[in-house]
């Protein structure tokens, strides 16, 4: 291999020089790229170690001088924030296990078995993928205070679950029951096994990498969730995070920055800290469900 | 997405081998077709209850002035159709929404496919890259939205930094241009990663013998990216075009937290206008044309991306 003579050894080192260049450029071009991307929750996360006397102090502090952790122990005084924290993880997990099991049911169903009129139903359950959510919030409103369920968290657990968000995932697991071979589900069949043991004991532990991908999109679509909560809680102790981060503010509805921002920040990092652990399942799940603007 | 794919629907009966006893598959069958249909109950009533009856409902209230505030239902035929050609507010606001989807759309479109052509290499740290563009996609977007509201005060750390090299920067947030400006810009960041990704797949999908040939023949790297990378990817920027644009069409959380429709009725794009006039003003009735008027305009552009899914079938699979 070390056979260069000086004729080519100095050509190697003008290219490897040239391309040490052309790699320092596109780090170069890289890093400043990701200014915007990286520098709100860096500055989302030090400023809620700020003092409020420092919070817009000028020039603009990028470490906090005064490091205090008050806004984070001031988080749970002007809100019931465990109850809060507690609501949205309960609630996304009641809601992501349940959209597992509603849509890799019926994807299940409708990849694999017979029965009249699949076809007709899946299109008309197609039809949840075409209508925002804002487009039916009115008449469900109407609907779950007919019910008497406003100000609790059915009326967000329900249709999160069965209605149209699941209708994507669904959607997903159809598509990958469709691609898995069926001859295991066929042996299983010969020996005996019902159609509800197959899904359960042979099709289930198949579909792992899909139903990541349904489990991702499921419980980041029901943890950011907004308009629902906003339209169908009224008390400070049912809210979930993405209402009760809006609401902290003084006497006179000023934003409380420093204490906001500690909240944004205990709602925001341990998702963050999931994804940078699991990045490969979240990227190839969100890209395969595709999808919001 | 997909919905073309319907089409597709496999025959999913395999042939039954010949000479297999004829009444036992029948009864097999019709057992697991309630099988079936009690797989999809949940799924499907689902629809029916939370989908179906509500599009019913909004048709039947559209008809009906519906005041909570005062207490009162009633009928009032077509008035509720009438206020929305005779709103002076809704221009305004049809303005702000295409204003929002097409800066968002091109701003998005172009910010992504920059980004993916250059992380479409291999080099030590686009890895790295990747993760930093894609991560504002699992930051809780309520808490994206404040912080980026917070550093678009007119005292905040963006005017800040911009002071320090002696520029003195506008009230982002409460002044017309500049409101739509951020509102668009922190959606963008928020979310081009995922469009990002999928115009990463598009380019590793594309083959490279069409590079190596047209390198051969010496054609410069603009003719490279118009003449074979831009139509190879062309159903990918199809399918990301009428996502964004959904999804634009639905931007609530930004605007709520960041500037509340204002200033005037410069941000108040058709979703804030929809709960603003329903759960703020109590008026149900003409909620519902808005949720009507919204419903036509994703059916439109459905429909569109259909019509042009079937011309613009350059490549696909």
């Amino acid at each position: 291999m070390r056979t260069e003579t000086a004729f080519d050894v100095s050509r190697a080192s003008r290219r490897s020089r040239r391309r040490t260049l052309s790699y320092l450029a596109f780090y170069a071009i890289m890093t400043v790229l990701a200014v915007p991307f990286v520098f709100p929750t860096w500055w989302m996360i030090t400023s809620s170690f700020k003092p409020i006397t420092e919070i817009f102090a000028f020039p603009p502090t990028l470490v906090p001088e005064n490091p205090t952790i008050q806004p984070f122990i001031d988080v749970f005084a002007l809100q019931p924030f465990a109850q809060q924290y507690w609501n949205s993880a309960y609630i996304a997990i009641v809601v992501t296990i349940g959209t597992m099991l509603v849509s890799s049911l019926a994807g299940y169903a409708f990849a694999r078995i017979q029965f009249p009129g699949a076809n007709a139903i899946f299109l008309v359950v197609l039809v949840g993928l075409l209508i925002p959510a804002e487009v039916t919030i009115v008449p469900l409103f109407q609907m779950f205070n007919g019910l008497g369920l406003i100000d609790t968290h059915w009326p967000i657990i329900l249709v999160s679950t069965f209605g149209a968000p699941s209708v994507l995932t669904t959607f997903i697991m159809r598509q990958f029951f469709l691609a898995l071979p069926v001859e295991l589900e066929e042996a299983a069949r010969l020996d005996g096994l019902n159609r509800f043991s197959i899904w359960w004991r042979i099709a289930m532990p198949l579909a792992r990498p899909a139903l990541a991908a349904v489990a991702i999109f499921s419980f980041l679509h029901v943890w950011n969730l907004y308009l629902e909560p906003t339209v169908y809680l009224q008390s400070t102790e049912l809210f979930t995070l993405p209402v009760a981060l809006t609401r902290f503010t003084d006497a006179y509805g000023g934003a409380l920055w420093n204490v906001q921002l500690a909240a944004a920040t205990m709602t925001a990092v341990p998702v963050l800290l999931v994804f940078i652990v699991a990045q490969r399942q979240f990227v190839e799940g969100l890209a395969h469900t595709g999808l919001k603007g | 997405m997909t919905l073309t794919t319907v089409r597709a629907l496999p025959s999913r009966a395999p042939a039954r081998p010949g000479g297999a006893p004829r009444r036992r598959p029948s009864r097999h069958r019709r057992q697991d077709a309630l099988v079936g249909y009690l797989f999809i109950a949940p799924q499907a009533l689902g629809i029916l209850a939370f989908v179906l009856v509500p599009l019913g409902l909004i048709a039947y209230y559209s008809a009906h002035e519906w005041n909570v505030l005062a207490g009162t239902f009633r009928f009032v035929g077509t008035e509720n159709f009438e206020r929305l050609f005779t709103d002076p507010q809704l221009g305004g606001v049809l303005q702000a929404t295409t204003v929002f989807s097409i800066a968002l759309v091109i701003a998005n479109l172009t910010l992504a496919l920059v980004l993916a052509l250059l992380l479409n290499r291999r080099m030590r740290g686009v890895g790295f890259f990747r993760t930093v563009f894609f991560s504002p996609v699992v930051v809780s977007l309520v808490a994206w939205t404040i912080v980026w509201g917070f550093l678009l005060q007119a005292d905040g750390g963006i005017n800040g930094m911009l002071a320090t090299i002696g520029i003195e920067g506008p009230n982002w947030l409460r002044e017309g241009p500049t409101a739509m400006a951020s509102v668009v810009i922190v959606q963008v960041f928020k979310n081009v990663g995922l469009n990002m990704v999928l115009f990463l797949a598009a380019l590793q999908g594309v083959p490279h013998d069409l590079y190596e040939a047209a390198r051969v023949d010496g054609a410069r790297p603009s003719t490279i990216f118009w003449r074979i990378t831009f139509p190879m990817i062309s159903p990918t920027i199809l399918l990301t075009v009428i996502i964004t644009i959904v999804g634009s069409l639905q931007v609530f959380a930004q605007i709520a937290v960041l500037t509340q429709g204002g200033p005037g009725t410069s941000t108040t794009v058709l979703v804030y206008y929809l709960f603003q006039q329903a759960f703020q003003f109590g008026k149900f009735g003409y909620g519902s044309v808005l949720a009507i008027l919204l419903f036509l305009i994703v059916l439109v552009l459905t429909i569109v991306q259909w019509m042009l899914r079937r011309k613009w079938v350059f490549h696909e699979n």
